[in-house]
């Protein structure tokens, strides 16, 4: 097969008449990465893959794939290959003539096309219909036969665009361990556009979040999902919650926070001025959830929040959602965005919280992670 | 009656037909075969007499050479001219309001008639028409050209713009159908220009251009007025010669004749389905 390459993107931009679609971004993919491109619709993820393919000029910066500068050769020739939303599967061609077409547009002759496609489309465990028309297919089955039609050029990239997206929840679910078994076997680099921040964190080595046409944030699932930079990646990754206070003190490792509603919190991290507007995130499986009430009463017993979880903030239920391994609680608290508290299964029906009732959340000082401005 | 629903519903169109297409058309079959004299127009008969006629005729063979002559030709010229346009309007316009405005475009002529269009070129094309004048006044040429007006070209350049909206209605129809995400899939596979054209765009444009044929063929064939308004009565086809024998009062001939033409068409059109399957299309 290809040797895989890496793949570097260089202050690349995309214009459509006034509007900029991708603003300057920087990227280094290495060799034999899963990349997913994560971002809403409007993003600049589609654009920016569309780029790397050749589908889309590009209005200024370069593209370098291994040692070659490619932004400029036609799509075919820059070892890429791409995966469509929709597939596009020639309607007139059977599987195997689809596969094929590539080795066909080269002049290769029918049989030693046919032996090759019949070869990748084995890959993707399609070679019992190998003679059907796109039409005769389910989504799964035409999806497989994309796959191995972008593959049968030897690529060192391939681009995926949405390619998860239309098909049914519970095939979705089993393409991700296909996408990603092929991704392995082949070593060479997926570049894979999604808006589902499940899909990303699932599949991905290096997600790449964008918002406006700009890279919010690069890093590993783990990373982003632990430790997002921005608000925006804090929200869209999903399952953070992001507070917004003042900075009203500070000490050798934490800052001293106060927010419009007068709630104070203590949470790692130093190095904002007095006065400044710091937003943080903190994850929903790390908040305590308490009644109100029961509280009052275990003040009354004694047992007041330990020092450690003294960030609380107070707010009424407003859904309650079964999600089998745990429950999402969702709360509004005056001055805050719908707050997130993600409880295991067995500790919300052991003291359950109902809509409409008072509950108070908690989290540890380290458990809050400060968000760039 | 619900067993009945679908025939009642399908009654009135197959009254239509029977009316407009199937009773007339027996007619014609059935006068082929009747005698006839020059005082007795329709004399009931049974004789083959006018088919013998139309079939040892060296007249018959040379219409028909020159009918399908101006058929092969028009058919070529309106295919490449509705092929391209086709293309040109739905590939290359992006906008939908442009693509309409464009497509409406082609459609003016249609806004007067076929006869007045055909006119139209006599000035245009005649022995001091407009063309040999400018071209004399240029001193392109001494004398003026005689082939413009009434010769085979006249008659294929009424004939492709009459009928190159023809093909292009339903090339373009079968184009607006093609995802362009196929044509960048195909050159995302390494495809040429011109292989995207060949492997993709022209296969999946395959309907629209049987239809487009369909039409042109049918209407090329029956064709009289334009070969004798462009013509100048001194070219043949097959629909002239009809129209010579009915103004002679010879029906059972042109009877004979139209079924003849009939047939041939009809085989005309079953090759060029048998080559593309147009349900795909309906």
């Amino acid at each position: 097969m290809t040797l895989a390459a890496d793949l570097e993107l260089i202050k690349l931009t995309k214009r459509y008449g006034p509007t900029l679609a991708v603003h300057a971004i920087d990227l280094k993919v290495k060799a034999g990465t899963y990349c997913c491109l994560l971002g809403p619709s409007g993003c600049g993820k589609t654009s920016t893959l569309r780029m790397i393919a050749g589908h889309e000029a590009v209005s200024a910066g370069d593209i370098v794939l291994g040692d070659k500068q490619i932004d400029g050769l036609p799509p075919a020739r820059r070892k890429t290959a791409m995966m469509f939303q929709s597939y596009a599967l020639f309607p007139h061609l059977s599987c195997i003539d689809n596969v094929a077409f590539s080795l066909k547009m080269q002049g290769l002759s029918r049989s030693r096309r046919h032996e090759r496609a019949a070869a990748l489309l084995a890959l993707v465990h399609m070679e019992d219909l190998a003679d059907r028309l796109p039409h005769q297919l389910s989504g799964g089955q035409q999806q497989r036969v994309a796959l191995a039609r972008a593959l049968i050029t030897e690529p060192s990239i391939l681009l995926l665009d949405e390619p998860l997206s239309a098909l049914d929840p519970f095939l979705r679910v089993r393409m991700r361990d296909e996408l990603k078994r092929l991704q392995m076997e082949l070593g060479i680099t997926f570049i894979h556009v999604t808006h589902s921040q499940e899909e990303a964190l699932a599949l991905a080595d290096l997600i790449v979040v964008m918002r406006d046409g700009v890279i919010d944030q690069a890093g590993a699932p783990r990373d982003v999902y632990n430790r997002p930079t921005t608000p925006f990646v804090a929200r869209f990754i999903g399952g953070h919650n992001v507070l917004t206070a003042r900075v009203v003190g500070t000490d050798a490792r934490n800052l001293e926070l106060e927010d419009d509603n007068g709630r104070r919190f203590r949470v790692l991290g130093t190095d904002r001025p007095l006065g400044s507007l710091v937003s943080f995130a903190v994850r929903a499986d790390h908040l305590e959830l308490d009644h109100v009430r029961t509280l009052q009463v275990a003040v009354g017993d004694g047992a007041t929040p330990t020092d450690e979880r003294m960030n609380t903030v107070e707010g009424t239920v407003t859904s309650v959602q079964y999600q089998g391994s745990h429950v999402e609680v969702r709360l509004v608290a005056e001055g805050t965005e719908t707050l997130l508290v993600s409880l295991p299964e067995g500790r919300f029906f052991a003291a359950p919280f109902a809509v409409g009732t008072t509950a108070r959340l908690s989290f540890a000082t380290d458990e809050a992670h400060i968000l760039a401005a | 009656m619900r067993a009945l629903a679908p025939y009642l519903q399908a009654l009135p169109l197959a009254l239509v037909f029977a009316t407009f297409f199937l009773v007339p058309v027996s007619l014609v079959v059935v006068v082929s075969f009747f005698d006839y004299q020059t005082y007795q127009v329709l004399i009931p008969d049974f004789v083959f007499f006018n088919y013998v006629d139309v079939f040892t005729s060296n007249v018959t063979y040379r219409t028909y050479l020159n009918t399908l002559k101006f058929c092969l030709l028009t058919w070529a010229i309106t295919l490449i001219l509705g092929f391209t346009i086709a293309y040109f309007l739905a590939f290359e316009i992006r906008s939908v309001p442009l693509q309409i405005f464009c497509f409406l475009l082609c459609t003016i002529p249609f806004w007067t008639s076929n006869v007045i269009r055909m006119i139209a070129w006599i000035p245009f094309l005649g022995r001091n028409g407009l063309v040999n004048e400018t071209l004399l006044a240029w001193g392109v040429i001494d004398a003026p050209i005689d082939w413009l007006l009434y010769s085979d070209f006249t008659v294929v350049l009424g004939y492709v713009h009459l009928y190159t909206l023809f093909m292009i209605v339903p090339i373009f129809n079968s184009m607006l159908r093609i995802d362009p995400a196929l044509l960048e899939a195909a050159r995302d596979q390494g495809a040429s220009a011109f292989q995207v054209l060949t492997n993709v765009v022209i296969p999946l444009a395959k309907p629209g251009i049987a239809i487009g044929s369909i039409f042109v063929v049918a209407i090329v064939m029956g064709d009289f007025v334009t070969v004798n308004v462009l013509g100048g009565g001194q070219i043949a086809s097959v629909g002239k010669t009809i129209a010579t024998e009915l103004s002679y009062l010879q029906f059972p001939p042109a009877a004979a004749n139209a079924v003849v033409l009939l047939g041939v068409t009809i085989l005309m059109i079953l090759a060029l389905i048998r080559i593309v399957d147009i349900r795909k299309e309906l």
